[in-house]
């Protein structure tokens, strides 16, 4: 490579780095899907896909196959290109916030961080500004179709989307004062003193904001106990109502990669990141530089697993809110809740300075 | 490359507007908006206002533009009908447009010095943070603006509430 300009490097490893995050993604969306089937089964006593392959492992391709495969229904109703650039809105927001987030601990080759695709200085801002676009997949396929109980869930979602965001917003302000930066990688590496002492849910004292961030995450991806949009006994399906195939399959991966995003976000603003809960009880090089350069992806990729383990335990355990609930709890309780704990925080990091 | 960006990014801004006049659906033109907002911030952060880009994008393309998509989704208003536009805006209108275009250009091109200069690109990463920057700014020089900013919308806040608020 030692004839290739330093351009030319960054541009082919920075298309490197997106199709490696972009496979993994969506190959962790697909099995995300199945251990959500897995683990919701067992927690209703039964055994979820068990058929296709050992465990069920290869469910996820059977679905994917299935999805392919079936006809693309088109409502003569509809408005046709917006009803086919809903789903692409929706799947692409979903993937793009992935590139912000840093996967690992610093390693660059020839200049270029290889465990995070963009390190930007507003990753944080950039993450939120993606989410917000991604309403518009829902708020236009809803309208789009042409249906009534496609346009109510839009209707729901996209309001229950934009109240939460502020909660959302707002919870994530203590982390942001801690750091004293937006960046992705100065909150992981502002929380990477003490290990476990050190994260800004336990040494950081943001376990209030950790809880808002989580609640309104649910809010935001559409998920139990916040799922009215889709709820089934009101609405049929909600906004993907009239929305069959591939299309319907991106609505769903859509979910899924919010999903991971969201516990990605969780974990490098509350919970250190890619940084390990030891501290340096081990020393920095621990295992050689290849184990040391792994070690960081499987403490974040853990932390991830733990935050999608506990969607699916709350979606299997709690049953849906009202809607009327849901607006009060936004508004009423979480923002003012976000905006004490905004408050309290800045008192304490301005008298300890 | 951040001729590229300002070349791509300009184009499509022009085009969104131009597409946001010429549709006839009203969902159509407002998303022709969001185009141009989006663009518009692509354009603030390739001249290292990435604070300024991040929030175009947040509050106009992710907050009030969703509010009209949403109003016209509630209304269901439908397509508009062709006119052959007033004489007026025949009159007035092409050449009022063609005169801030105008007066504007000449402006910019003649205070060039007194405007200043920003070097396109070199942002995109951590070289310079401005987000500091301006919330010294504000909380210092434009402390007085900003807080009768805030004054102002919490007005407008609690007129929306009183003008949605039921008769008892």
């Amino acid at each position: 490579m030692s004839h290739l300009s330093p351009f030319q490097t960054f541009l082919l490893l920075s298309i490197l780095k997106v199709v490696v995050v972009l496979v993994i993604t969506l190959t962790a969306v697909a099995y995300t899907v199945l251990l959500e089937r897995k683990v919701l089964g067992r927690i209703q006593n039964r055994w979820g896909p068990s058929r296709t392959g050992p465990f069920g492992l290869l469910q996820p391709l059977a679905d994917g196959i299935k999805l392919f495969l079936k006809e693309d229904l088109l409502p003569i109703a509809a408005e046709r290109p917006l009803f086919i650039i809903a789903p692409i809105i929706a799947l692409s927001c979903a993937l793009i916030s992935i590139a912000v987030v840093p996967f690992g601990g610093m390693q660059t080759v020839k200049g270029v961080e290889m465990f995070n695709i963009a390190d930007l200085n507003i990753g944080l801002l950039v993450i939120l500004g993606i989410t917000s676009i991604g309403v518009y997949g829902i708020a236009l396929s809803g309208w789009s179709s042409n249906n009534k109980f496609a346009l109510l869930g839009s209707l729901r979602a996209t309001s229950q989307m934009i109240s939460y965001e502020l909660a959302l917003g707002l919870s994530l302000v203590g982390v942001v004062l801690r750091a004293q930066s937006l960046s992705l990688r100065d909150i992981v590496n502002s929380q990477g003193a003490h290990g476990l002492l050190s994260w800004n849910f336990f040494g950081g004292f943001q376990f209030v904001g950790f809880f808002i961030y989580i609640m309104a995450a649910y809010a935001e991806t559409n998920r139990a106990p916040f799922d009215l949009p889709e709820a089934e006994s009101e609405l049929v399906a909600g906004y993907h109502t009239e929305y069959s195939s591939m299309k319907f399959a991106m609505f769903f991966m859509a979910e899924y990669a919010n999903m991971i995003t969201v516990s990605c976000v969780a974990s490098l603003l509350f919970f250190g990141g890619a940084s390990s809960p030891l501290g340096h009880l081990l020393p920095a090089d621990f295992g050689g530089p290849i184990l040391s350069a792994i070690f960081p992806i499987l403490w974040f990729v853990g932390k991830v697993l733990g935050f999608l383990l506990l969607f699916i335990w709350v979606r299997g355990t709690l049953p849906r809110f009202r809607y009327d609930q849901l607006m009060s709890f936004g508004w009423k309780f979480l923002l003012p809740l976000a905006m004490v704990n905004i408050i309290i925080t800045s008192l304490v990091i301005a008298l300890r300075s | 490359m951040q001729l590229a960006l300002f070349l791509i990014f300009g184009g499509l801004a022009v085009a969104g507007a131009l597409n946001l006049l010429f549709q006839r659906h009203p969902i159509n033109s407002a998303l022709s908006l969001v185009v141009v907002m989006m663009s518009l911030a692509v354009l603030y952060w390739s001249l290292g206002a990435e604070f300024l880009a991040a929030s175009q994008v947040i509050v106009y393309s992710g907050a009030i533009m969703v509010f009209f998509v949403f109003v016209i989704m509630l209304l269901n208003a439908g397509e508009e009908e062709r006119t052959t536009g007033s004489r007026a805006a025949y009159l007035v209108g092409f050449p009022g447009a063609a005169a801030i275009f105008c007066l504007l250009s000449f402006v910019f091109l003649s205070e060039r010095k007194a405007l200043g200069y920003t070097n396109i690109g070199g942002y995109l990463n951590h070289v310079t943070s401005n987000i500091s920057e301006i919330s010294t700014l504000l909380f210092t020089k434009l402390l007085l603006p900003f807080e009768v900013t805030s004054i102002l919308i919490l007005v407008a806040i609690l007129g929306a509430v009183v003008l949605a608020r039921k008769e008892q």
